[in-house]
């Protein structure tokens, strides 16, 4: 009997435990799926929270739902992975030696690597929306608060969910025009990029769009420190930007645990060295890696991990079978865009080409906007939860390509 | 695409100004960009766009917070040396292409 091990079971570990159950011959293989929490959190409603739109109780439900019976299911703290051994000790004494390693640890905000960021104002007047506490808490804030400057802040470029900060600052704007207090309120997003986002067409688009809603944007800010009791951001090359309320987005980083596995890359971020066609690991050869855990240049999002995940699971059978791996990830990322009163705008990109206006084809629902504001995108989102619980951890297959495909995108 | 002549020299630039082909640098090139950006270029700053040089020759992806880390100069002694965006000017005065932030 051969061992399959996946640590983390959050969306790339339970789609991945899903698709392997299933692939694989139980009579030869044992699949199993290492995390440290019961609790699976649908991570794209934690935008929502804040605003009333969505409940706490709405994001969560037990990681066991979705695993597979077949599959060994641990609960338990990872200490590190031994890979000269091909096993990974837990911290409760307990060895797991592994055939093949899927690495699906994913990433945190990491608000300690900030001065100033989760001090005395954390939860009071500074808050993150990426973890349940953080979103929470926010709610409770901002039902209560009574305006001043509201400044969303990046500390840094390589974040899970990069529109995300984007569509806070939409639904702020929303949120408080529909309480009728938007005149006492100043938003401002700060970056650290040179515009709104990464890739110029999405960058023209999304600029207006903040422009129109009338949110500053502050670009190349590299966030040093937070001054609490100036109650200022302070960027590496001095400048202030003063707030009321922040809403910071932490440096993300991989977890703890690559680092005490010495096996993350050399800008300390955690994150594993993974080749970006194939998702195996650039320093091991049993090992592969998937979704944000890895430092492929791809959004880190749960459409990414879905889209790697149909790449991946062909290349452990041709792994398995002696074969070269020959599917290739191609970058392919997709994200809803939610843009305030009631619609979303939609981006498709992928490593060579950056997010083009056009349609985007999808069956049974019918064509979405790329790069538009429409209503129809926003029902897109919001269906996207009941796809997320129903199919995609299941590792279901979805009505859309992995590859990202050219149909219905303008390119003049 | 655009081209550039320095000492006679036909230089492949893109549309902002970076060099195509990190193999055509030189210290006059250096020398000439970063005066555009008014900074003088110091035994330091050669330090950096060497490294910045050698790591984009081994196909890293650049970005601050790795130049942190370099041992040559903290974020903070980047963001002096090179004021601005640090990364951006001194990718151009390194001649290599501008860095991609990953989304």
């Amino acid at each position: 009997m051969k061992n399959i091990l996946i640590l983390g079971a959050g969306t790339a570990g339970t789609m991945m435990a899903n698709k392997l159950y299933k692939a694989l011959n139980p009579k030869e293989w044992k699949v199993s799926i290492v995390d440290r929490d019961e609790q699976h959190y649908y991570q794209p409603g934690f935008l929502f929270i804040p605003f009333g739109i969505y409940q706490p109780e709405d994001v969560v439900k037990p990681k066991a739902d979705f695993i597979p019976k077949g599959v060994d299911f641990h609960i338990a703290e990872i200490d590190k992975i031994k890979s000269e051994r091909s096993e990974v000790a837990l911290t409760d004494g307990r060895t797991l030696p592994y055939d093949i390693l899927v690495v699906a640890t994913g990433t945190v905000p990491v608000p300690e690597e900030t001065e100033g960021l989760k001090g005395k104002l954390w939860y009071k007047d500074i808050f993150d929306f990426y973890t349940y506490e953080g979103t929470t808490h926010l709610a409770e804030k901002l039902k209560d608060w009574k305006g001043g400057k509201l400044v969303i802040n990046l500390a840094e470029t390589i974040i899970k969910c990069p529109v995300a900060p984007l569509e806070f600052a939409f639904l702020a704007d929303a949120y408080f025009t529909d309480k009728g207090m938007r005149d006492k309120v100043e938003i401002s997003y700060v970056t650290p990029l040179s515009g709104a986002f990464t890739k110029p067409k999405a960058t023209a688009m999304l600029s207006k769009l903040l422009s129109e809603k009338g949110i500053n944007v502050i670009p190349d800010f590299y966030l040093e420190k937070v001054d609490e009791d100036r109650k200022v951001l302070v960027s590496y090359d001095e400048l202030e930007v003063p707030f009321d309320l922040l809403v910071s987005v932490p440096v993300n980083m991989g977890d703890e645990l690559i680092e005490r596995s010495n096996m993350g890359d050399e800008d300390g971020l955690n994150f594993v060295p993974t080749d970006k066609e194939t998702l195996k690991s650039k320093n091991f050869d049993n090992v592969f890696v998937i979704g944000d855990a890895t430092n492929v240049p791809a959004s880190k999002a749960g459409s990414v991990a879905h889209f790697e995940g149909e790449i991946l699971i062909e290349n452990i059978l041709s792994y398995i079978n002696g074969q070269p791996l020959e599917a290739k990830f191609d970058g392919h990322s997709n994200c809803f865009i939610e843009t305030g009163f009631g619609k979303a705008s939609l981006i498709d990109f992928n490593y060579d080409t950056e997010p083009l206006p056009g349609v985007y084809p999808w069956p049974v629902v019918g064509p979405m906007g790329l790069l538009k504001v429409t209503r129809a995108n926003h029902y897109g989102k919001l269906m996207f939860k009941w796809v997320y619980w129903h199919m995609l951890l299941t590792g279901k297959k979805l009505p859309v390509s992995g590859h990202m495909s050219m149909a219905g995108k303008v390119t003049a | 695409m655009d081209t550039t002549t320095m000492n006679g020299q036909q230089i492949e630039v893109n549309e902002e100004g970076y060099m195509k082909d990190p193999a055509q640098w030189t210290k006059e090139w250096a020398n000439q960009i970063a005066a555009e950006h008014e900074i003088t270029l110091t035994d330091k700053h050669f330090e950096v766009l060497n490294w910045l040089r050698e790591k984009q020759a081994e196909g890293v992806s650049l970005n601050i917070r790795k130049v942190g880390k370099s041992g040559i100069v903290d974020i903070k002694q980047f963001y002096a040396l090179f004021p601005g965006g640090p990364l951006k000017v001194s990718s151009k005065i390194a001649g290599i292409p501008k860095p991609v932030s990953c989304v």
